[in-house]
């Protein structure tokens, strides 16, 4: 059995409840941290080699080491734009245990010196957003967020900031454009947040599964988090399983799980008589794996190694039902949908990628569309200013490669079906 | 003040007349700040849009959720609305427009009252939500009442396919279930209230101790 650290009782009644959650030992951690200083709070974000939950998989205590030392303003924010594909792992948690949340960012927040904090949650997750509001008042009547919190002189401003849907503000630089209140457009990196980043200040940016971990790595112990997982992969993760699976949903991970254990112990695999084709093992952005990785365990290194990334945790399996070049054009016209615009290589690049998958459905297209469509997306990716091109291109890239020889006979077949609809005609 | 949208002014070919809204009018000088003074602004709505402005540094983050708030009470960012944010939060109206337009749930054109969003992204349309929104068409595409919009990803993959009903999210929905869905939400009542995402569990079954 995993050991579960967030998902802990996450269904029992009123645990978003101040009360509640003071009841099952909330805040303590927050206490625990307070007592020691920011640098032995720090030294135990470090210990636990938590890596960042949302996605590129940065080391948290590094992350806030990076952020300059003294007397500034420095601001925290929390990235619970949630719309990564698959990914639904941190709206249980908004929704279920919203203190868990808020005291991670209070500790965090202390950690790396700083007094503003915002929660960046996307427009769609309005239950959520409640959630989290209510929580929030009750830990400001409290006297956990505020001026001097219990009795310390650290202080802390916290708001919730709800988006209004764009899947690119869920990119760091393009979130604070957002969060100040312009369009939803990526900045150039460096400088990097960590500098300069929300009204050019030095700015924290992490996962809400990320943040939420940080009071049960106080109460556990850097060294202790660490025990769990494995190498360069620490701790539990959340991971949302959905699909073609009979029991979809979010799993309390340790990672290193064999991948198939997710897939066909928790989630129960596909449904009867069918096979999995191929998954996405970190949302839609990560390339695709067939069903000869299932037995791959399920951790960062590993997933990097097999050619794909653990990314958000969104395990999408899709079963020997469904043809690749629908999953393909489905991939193609989100991100066709959601780039900015800002950068050529990806604005184009997606509409381009959308209408040479139209031609191969429509039978317009030939074998050497598939050559032309590979060189689009090695040449989006690495050429923009954030990855929202790169997380087209890596997946549609993978699956050109791996199932060429179904996309070439989806080609001729729909050539096909043209010609006997020309012919009857004629 | 709702908006008819039989009162967008056309010409007689349909198209719209060039107006507030549209990318540039080189004819009219650049718009300006509208004055707080001779604006009149909602007391309730000037009130929210105050206290949103004092959370951040600077006044402008306040955008998108005074953006909501102006989509809340008048039903679509009307033009309006917007001058009346523009002249409380001291930004010209084209800001808040360009804002507007970016983003997928602030809509700058009337629609109608009640949200329907179905997420057709791709765990929702390997489990059918193509032919859901099909169905949400058929029955309500050309209703008034409904803003009804393909999203895409809503982070409900679990509850696939499934729609966010003016906020709250609900699934799996059965295509044979949309005429009793839409019935509902033209009641005013919650459809389908057991699959309400409120109501759902967690399935991990290593949470419960």
């Amino acid at each position: 059995m995993t050991e579960t650290l967030l998902f802990t009782d996450i269904d029992e009644p009123g645990l978003s409840t101040l009360e509640v959650y003071e009841r099952r030992g909330g805040y303590e951690s927050l206490r625990k941290a307070l007592a020691m200083t920011p640098e032995q709070v720090l030294g135990e974000l470090q210990a636990s080699a938590i890596r960042g939950r949302g996605g590129a998989g940065f080391a948290m205590g590094q992350k806030i080491s990076f952020l300059p030392k003294g007397d500034m303003d420095k601001f925290l924010v929390c990235n619970a734009d949630e719309s990564e594909p698959g990914t639904f792992k941190d709206r249980e948690l908004m929704q279920k245990s919203p203190h868990m949340l808020i005291e991670g960012m209070i500790i965090a927040a202390y950690a790396g010196g700083i007094n503003r904090a915002y929660i960046y949650i996307r427009g769609e997750y309005e239950l959520q957003a409640q959630r989290l509001e209510a929580a929030l008042e009750e830990a400001r009547a409290a006297g956990y967020v505020g001026e001097d919190i219990l009795g310390s002189d650290h202080s802390l401003i916290m708001w919730v900031h709800r988006g209004a849907g764009a899947y690119i503000c869920g990119e760091e630089t393009a979130l604070l454009d957002s969060l100040e209140g312009k369009r939803g457009n990526p900045r150039l990196k460096p400088p990097f947040p960590a500098n300069q980043g929300l009204y050019q200040g030095p700015t924290l940016i992490n996962n809400v599964e990320t943040l939420s971990t940080v009071p049960a790595i106080i109460r556990l112990g850097g060294e202790e988090y660490a025990k769990l997982g494995v190498k360069g992969s620490t701790g539990t993760k959340l991971v949302s399983v959905s699909g073609h699976v009979t029991n979809p949903g979010n799993f309390e991970i340790e990672l290193g799980m064999p991948s198939r254990e997710i897939i066909y112990g928790l989630a129960g695999g596909p449904p009867e008589g069918r096979e999995v084709k191929l998954w996405f093992p970190g949302g839609s952005s990560s390339p695709v794996l067939t069903a000869n990785d299932l037995d791959l365990p399920y951790d960062f290194d590993t997933l990097a190694k097999a050619g794909s990334m653990l990314g958000s945790g969104a395990i999408i399996v899709v079963d020997d039902s469904t043809s690749v070049v629908d999953v393909a054009l489905k991939t193609a016209k989100f991100y066709r949908h959601e780039s900015c615009g800002k950068c050529t290589p990806c604005r184009e690049g997606t509409n381009w990628t959308v209408k040479m998958l139209e031609r191969i459905d429509s039978g317009e297209a030939t074998p050497m569309d598939l050559d032309i469509m590979a060189a689009v997306q090695t040449n989006i990716i690495g050429h923009c200013l954030c990855v929202l091109g790169d997380a087209m291109a890596m997946p549609i890239g993978s699956m050109i490669a791996k199932f060429r020889g179904e996309f070439e006979a989806h080609i001729e077949a729909a050539r096909e079906r043209n010609d006997a609809l020309v012919e009857a005609v004629a | 003040v709702s908006v008819d949208p039989s009162q967008v002014p056309r010409f007689g070919h349909g198209s719209r007349v060039p107006g507030w809204d549209d990318a540039a009018d080189l004819t009219k000088d650049p718009a300006e700040i509208p004055d707080l003074a001779t604006t009149p602004v909602p007391e309730e709505l000037r009130a929210e849009i105050e206290d949103y402005m004092t959370r951040y540094p600077d006044r402008r983050s306040a955008a998108i959720p005074v953006l909501h708030a102006v989509q809340a009470r008048y039903g679509w960012c009307t033009p309006e609305g917007i001058e009346q944010a523009a002249a409380v939060m001291r930004l010209t109206p084209g800001y808040l427009v360009a804002v507007a337009t970016f983003y997928d749930m602030l809509f700058t054109h009337p629609v109608g009252r009640n949200d329907v969003y179905v997420c057709t992204n791709i765990s929702c349309s390997l489990n059918g939500a193509d032919e859901l929104f099909a169905a949400f068409h058929e029955h309500a595409g050309d209703d008034p009442e409904f803003n009804l919009r393909a999203f895409e990803c809503l982070g409900a993959c679990d509850m696939a396919p499934m729609a966010s009903i003016n906020g709250s999210y609900v699934g799996p929905i059965a295509i044979d279930e949309v005429p009793d869905v839409l019935e509902a939400v033209r009641r005013g009542e919650e459809p389908l209230p057991e699959r309400q995402l409120s109501r759902r569990r967690c399935v991990d079954p290593n949470a419960t101790t």
